[in-house]
């Protein structure tokens, strides 16, 4: 008997700790996925805002003589804005800071141009225009909606990566920490598209 | 408790305590009864409240997407068109899988409605869309002071852009299903299940679904539910979406999603 104890101790803790680690990589597998959702969101809302912004230069352009500079900031914002595309699976705190920050810039942008659009009767008559509105509204909704979803998903996983025992294993199978969204320059204030009157 | 906390955040709230500038709007919790009209502050009569709320549920049973009317004072501060689709997607209203859940928020005090799609529907009644019903339906009701009316053509319109029948102001191209096509369809599903239901009348319905479907046809019925989907789950299951207990969804909210798109206006 005495001569089997040590092999049943270590056959206990391989088989304990096999499934220890298994449990932990797989819970951590699951929430990395859910974040990865989480950003794929974010990012398709981002570039739906990207393409709709396409269309609401156009039809801006087209109402008479509509002032240039704010056009071209719009324009600028959104070319720098897409040129910077992230990485899921390694994303670090800096890079999202830096897309955040363009993301953020074209914000101010776009707001900028709609208020400057409420000097424009003839675009806010324009029932293509309104419709643009209420879709970049609709956007915007959807992106803060996506962001928060995507901070919501980043805490368990955050919580599971570095709470102990698990960050020891987390270290070994390469589980990083994720950063979170901070929020966007601006972002704590409602865009005000939805602001319309109809009295008009 | 969960309502008389309700009435009196909102006797609060109605009373000019303006509690946070920028705090959230906290979403009642999942009801029990779930339904399609919640009316926290008896904006609508009873009688007009019943005929929303009837008419919404039949929508449901025929088509199985889910619309939920909530009405409330003041969204505290919160963006209406954040807290739309938040409060919905809390709620989970519509299925699970289908995500076809439409919700729509009414704050009364701040003058503004939402509509939020759920993500199985935003590509129909997309955001240019719905703004443009509720610029061109819904507010004119309302600035004559008449919500229900309002409400009622507004889902009327709904419907109509759910079951790819609106016609967009302009143009529209898209969307453009055949008629033509679309009727000898729906003819040839009459026959189809005319001759199927000769025989077994009444028999795979659960026996007290029939009653509440008195006024309208049973044909009629069908073809509502044939255009809006062709979920399998509509007539044979009276399991799970059955009348019970006076009206309400029979499943219940189901689960289902909302990205957090939508549009609104104000009045």
């Amino acid at each position: 008997m005495k001569k089997f104890l040590p092999w049943i101790i270590i056959g206990i803790l391989v088989v304990g700790s096999y499934s220890w680690t298994k449990g932990f990589n797989n819970t951590a597998v699951k929430l990395d996925e859910a974040v990865k959702e989480g950003w794929g969101n974010v990012q398709t809302s981002y570039q739906r805002r990207n393409d709709l912004i396409g269309n609401l230069v156009n039809t801006v352009k087209s109402a008479a003589n509509f002032e240039k500079s704010t056009l071209e900031a719009v324009i600028n914002a959104r070319a720098k804005a897409t040129s910077i595309t992230i990485d899921p699976s390694k994303v670090t705190t800096e890079q999202l800071a830096q897309y955040n920050q363009v993301q953020g810039g074209l914000s101010g942008a776009l707001k900028s141009l709609l208020v400057t659009v409420e000097r424009y009767p003839e675009l806010k008559a324009n029932q293509n225009f309104l419709k643009l509105q209420d879709e970049l509204t609709s956007t915007e909704n959807t992106i803060q909606t996506a962001r928060t979803r995507f901070n919501e998903s980043v805490r368990p996983y955050n919580n599971h990566v570095r709470q102990f025992p698990g960050n020891i294993l987390a270290g070994i199978l390469n589980f990083d920490e994720k950063p979170y969204f901070d929020a966007e320059s601006g972002a704590d204030k409602p865009v005000e598209v939805e602001e319309m009157n109809f009295n008009n | 408790m969960q309502k008389i906390k309700l009435t009196l955040l909102f006797i609060l709230l109605s009373f000019g305590f303006n509690l946070s500038v920028f705090g959230q709007f906290d979403v009642p919790k999942k009801p029990k009864f779930q339904t399609s009209v919640y009316d926290y502050v008896n904006l609508l009569h009873s009688l007009q409240k019943d005929n929303l709320e009837r008419k919404l549920i039949k929508y449901s049973d025929t088509t199985a997407t889910q619309i939920v009317v909530a009405i409330i004072n003041t969204t505290n501060g919160e963006n209406i068109g954040l807290l739309a689709p938040r409060w919905a997607h809390e709620w989970g209203v519509g299925q699970e899988k289908e995500d076809n859940g439409v919700f729509i928020l009414l704050a009364k005090k701040d003058r503004k409605i939402w509509i939020s799609p759920g993500y199985g529907v935003e590509h129909k009644l997309t955001a240019g869309i719905t703004g443009e019903l509720i610029r061109n339906i819904i507010i004119p009701e309302f600035k004559k002071g008449n919500y229900y009316s309002g409400l009622d053509k507004g889902s009327d319109a709904i419907f109509k852009v759910l079951n790819g029948e609106y016609q967009v102001s302009r143009k529209s191209k898209e969307n453009d299903f055949p008629a033509g096509l679309f009727l000898i369809f729906i003819i040839i599903f009459i026959i189809i299940i005319i001759s199927l239901s000769k025989g077994k009348r009444g028999g795979g319905k659960g026996g007290n679904r029939g009653k509440r479907t008195n006024g309208t046809s049973i044909l009629d019925a069908i073809i509502l539910s044939n255009m809006g989907r062709s979920s399998s789950s509509g007539w044979g299951s009276s399991s799970g979406r059955g009348w019970s207990s006076g009206g309400g969804f029979g499943g219940g909210f189901g689960g289902g999603g909302f990205s957090g798109g939508g549009a609104g206006g104000s009045w």
